[in-house]
C-alpha cells in the first residue's frame, strides 16, 4: 500500500500476467521482499501466490446488514407500539409480517453502504485522495512488480528484472 | 490463467484484442471531440427534457386537475409510466448482479451500459409518485424523520411505504455498485489524460492504483455487492407489484403478481438494454465487444421472461374464470373485451406473440430484427401495465361510475420529459465514462477473447483454446 512517504520503489513491468506470475514465484524462491504488485484487472491466482489473507470485508458487510436489520425492525416496532400506536385494518399494532419488506431493504441498504464505505477507507481511497502512481501503463496494459530498495538493492533488482523478463525497469521516489 | 473454457463456446472479445488495444477501443469515446450523432441526439434529449419539465411545473403550478384523471380512474399514465421505467430499470442489475453470480462472462460486455440505464431509468421512475402526490413539497414526509407534527411517522405496513424503501434503496445500492466499477477504469482514463481533465478524473477515480490488495478487496465487494443486489433486485419488483397485489381490486388482488411483474420488468429491461447498445455498438464501434453472441444470450433471456409473462396472462385469465367470483371475470373479460381491448391485444401481441420470434437462432442473431423486436417489447409492456392500471379501474363496482380516460398534453410532456432525462443522462454517461467495463473485458480476455495475447507469451494451460477456429466472423 503505498502510504508512508520516502520510500525508493524500483518495478519491473510485464507484458503478461503470466510472466509476472513467474516473476513473483521467482522473487518468493530469491527472498526478494516484493513492496507491491499492481495490475491493470484483478488477476486470478494472484492472492494464493502473494500469500493475501481473505479479504474480511464479507464479514464487515454481515454486520452492517445485521445493523440495519435491527434499526429496520426495532424502529418500527417502537413507532408502532411504544411512540404512536395506530390500528391498521384491524390487526395488531406489532404487525411483524408487514415489517418483513422494510426490514429486508434496509438490511440490503446498511450493508451496501457500509461495505462501500469501508472499502473505500481501508484501501485508504476516496474523492480527493492523491496517490504517486508507478507508471502510467499499469491501468492500461502493464503488470508491474515493484521493491522497495531499503530492502531489496537496486542491482538485485535489475538483475532479477532481467533475468524475468521485464519490458521496463524504473525506480520512483514515493 | 488456468481458467476452464469450453470449446464450443464461441468467443466474447472478436478481433484479435491486446490488452492495450482494448483500451484504446472503449477509453477512446470519451477523449474524442463529440460526433454529430452525438450533438444531434443530445440537443434533441434536452430539448424534449426541457418540454418535460416545463409540463412537470405546470402540473406542479396548477394541480393534478391538469391530468385527466377522475374519481373512477384515480391512476393512470402516472403509475403506468413509473411501473414501466421501474421494470426497464431492472435489467442492469440482473445482468450485473445474478449473471456475475452465474459467472456468465457475456454480462462484462454489456454490464456497464446496462447499470448506468438502470439508474437513469430508475431516476425517470421516481419522479411519478414524487409528481402524484401534488404538493411535491410535501414529500419529505414519506421518510420517517422526528417531525414537528407529533412526529407523524409514515404507515409501515402500506405497500406504497415499502416502495419507497425498496426504490431508493435500489437506486442507492446500484449506484455503489456502478460506481465501484467504474472506479478502476477511471483510474485509466486519468492515465491517459493530461492538465485539467487529469485532474478531473484523479478525483473520479479516488485515487485508484491497481494494487493487488485493493483489486482482491474489489473483487470480493462486487461479489458481496452482487450476492446483495439478487434478492433485491427481485424485491423492488416484488413490491411493486404488492401495490396492486394487496389491494382489493378485482384484477389487482392476484397472487400470482410478484413473479409475473418480476419476469416482465426482467423482459422489459432486457430489450431496452438491447435497443440501446445495437445504437451504442453501432455509433461506437464497439462490436468487438458487444458481439452477436451478447445479442444472442440476451434475447433468449427475452424469450424466456416474455414467454412466463405469456404463461402468467394464460393464468390470469385461466383462475379468474376458475374462481368463479363474477367480478373477476368480469374484470378480465373487460379488459380483453372491454372500451380498451385494443392494448390488451397490443399487450398480448407485442409481449407474447413477438419475443416468439427468437426461438429460431437466425432470428435471434438478426440485429436488425432484434432492434426492432426490443422496442415493440418495450410498448408491449407499456401497455401491460396500461391495461393493469387504466383498464381496470376504468370498470369498477357501481357502472354510474365507469369512465373513460385519456391523457391530456400535460401527461403526454412528463412521460415524453422522461426519455429526454433517460437520453440526456446516458449521453453525458457515453461521453464521461467507458461504456463497456475495460477491466473486466481485460479479465475475461483469455478465457473469453478469441485469441491470445502479448509477444512475450509464456506457457499455457492446455485448457486453454488456441484461436478458436470455429469462429472468424
Amino acid at each position: 500500500m503505498i502510504q508512508n512517504n520516502n520510500k525508493n520503489i524500483i518495478f519491473g513491468l510485464y507484458d503478461d500476467e503470466e510472466e509476472l506470475m513467474s516473476a513473483i514465484k521467482k522473487a518468493q524462491k530469491d527472498h526478494l521482499e516484493i513492496y507491491d504488485v499492481f495490475t491493470p484487472f484483478p488477476v486470478h491466482g494472484l492472492d494464493p501466490v502473494l500469500k493475501l489473507e481473505e479479504s474480511r470485508l464479507h464479514q464487515a458487510g454481515f454486520i452492517y446488514g445485521m445493523l440495519g436489520t435491527l434499526t429496520a425492525f426495532l424502529g418500527m416496532t417502537w413507532v408502532f407500539v411504544k411512540d404512536w400506536p395506530n390500528i391498521f385494518g384491524g390487526k395488531p399494532y406489532w404487525s411483524v409480517p408487514a415489517f418483513i419488506p422494510i426490514t429486508f431493504e434496509l438490511t440490503v441498504l446498511f450493508s451496501a453502504i457500509g461495505m462501500t464505505v469501508t472499502f473505500y477507507i481501508i484501501n485508504g481511497l476516496g474523492p480527493g485522495v492523491k496517490n504517486t502512481y508507478l507508471h502510467d501503463r499499469i491501468t492500461d496494459d502493464k503488470f508491474c512488480l515493484a521493491f522497495d530498495t531499503h530492502n531489496v538493492s537496486s542491482s538485485a533488482a535489475e538483475a532479477f528484472f532481467s533475468s524475468t523478463g521485464a519490458s521496463e525497469v524504473h525506480s520512483k521516489t514515493l | 490463467m488456468s481458467a476452464v473454457v469450453s470449446p464450443i463456446r464461441k468467443p466474447l472479445i472478436t478481433g484479435n484484442k491486446t490488452y492495450h488495444q482494448i483500451t484504446e477501443d472503449l477509453i477512446s469515446p470519451t477523449e474524442k471531440t463529440p460526433t454529430k450523432e452525438w450533438v444531434i441526439g443530445f440537443v434533441l434529449s434536452v430539448a424534449v427534457l426541457t418540454f418535460g419539465i416545463f409540463s412537470i411545473i405546470w402540473t406542479i403550478w396548477v394541480g393534478i386537475g391538469s391530468w385527466n384523471l377522475n374519481r373512477t380512474i384515480n391512476w393512470s399514465w402516472d403509475i403506468t409510466n413509473f411501473v414501466w421505467w421501474i421494470g426497464i430499470g431492472h435489467a442492469g442489475t440482473l445482468i450485473s448482479a445474478i449473471l456475475l453470480l452465474f459467472r456468465q462472462k457475456w454480462r462484462t460486455g454489456v454490464n456497464r451500459a446496462a447499470e448506468a440505464m438502470t439508474i437513469f431509468a430508475v431516476m425517470c421512475a421516481g419522479l411519478f409518485p414524487l409528481i402524484h402526490m401534488g404538493r411535491i413539497w410535501l414529500a419529505p414526509f414519506i421518510l420517517p424523520y422526528p417531525n414537528t407534527r407529533g412526529p407523524l411517522w409514515p404507515n409501515f405496513n402500506s405497500p406504497l411505504l415499502w416502495d419507497v424503501f425498496a426504490i431508493s434503496t435500489y437506486l442507492t445500492v446500484s449506484l455503489l455498485f456502478w460506481y465501484t466499477g467504474l472506479v478502476p477504469d477511471f483510474a485509466t482514463v486519468r492515465d491517459r489524460a493530461k492538465g485539467f481533465r487529469k485532474k478531473i478524473y484523479n478525483t473520479l477515480s479516488f485515487g485508484w492504483t491497481g494494487s493487488a490488495k485493493h483489486w482482491q478487496r474489489w473483487e470480493s465487494l462486487s461479489l458481496v455487492l452482487a450476492g446483495l443486489s439478487t434478492p433485491l433486485v427481485l424485491s423492488v419488483h416484488t413490491i411493486v407489484s404488492f401495490d396492486f397485489a394487496t389491494s382489493v381490486i378485482p384484477g389487482w388482488h392476484t397472487t400470482i403478481f410478484p413473479p409475473y411483474f418480476v419476469a416482465g420488468a426482467i423482459f422489459s429491461g432486457f430489450a431496452m438494454v438491447l435497443t440501446l447498445m445495437i445504437i451504442t455498438r453501432k455509433l461506437l464501434h464497439l462490436e468487438d465487444y458487444i458481439t452477436i453472441e451478447h445479442i444472442e444470450s440476451m434475447n433468449k433471456v427475452i424469450l424466456l421472461t416474455g414467454t412466463i409473462v405469456g404463461v402468467a396472462y394464460l393464468t390470469e385469465l385461466f383462475i379468474s374464470w376458475y374462481s368463479g367470483y363474477v367480478y373477476e371475470q368480469f374484470a378480465f373479460f373487460n379488459r380483453a373485451l372491454g372500451p380498451y381491448w385494443w392494448s390488451y391485444f397490443g399487450m398480448m401481441f407485442c409481449n407474447v406473440v413477438a419475443p416468439q420470434f427468437f426461438w429460431k437462432k437466425s432470428w435471434r442473431r438478426n440485429v436488425t430484427l432484434t432492434f426492432f423486436l426490443s422496442i415493440v417489447v418495450n410498448i408491449g409492456m407499456w401497455f401491460e401495465r396500461f391495461v393493469i392500471i387504466a383498464t381496470t379501474l376504468a370498470r369498477d363496482y357501481l357502472p354510474s361510475s365507469w369512465s373513460l380516460y385519456s391523457p391530456t398534453w400535460v401527461e403526454i410532456g412528463i412521460y415524453v420529459g422522461t426519455f429526454g432525462l433517460f437520453f440526456t443522462c446516458y449521453l453525458i454517461f457515453v461521453r464521461v465514462a467507458p461504456v463497456v467495463a475495460v477491466a473486466e473485458i481485460k479479465h475475461i480476455l483469455k478465457s473469453g477473447g478469441n485469441q491470445y495475447v502479448g509477444e512475450n507469451a509464456t506457457q499455457r494451460h492446455h485448457h486453454e483454446h488456441d484461436n478458436n477456429e470455429e469462429d472468424h466472423h
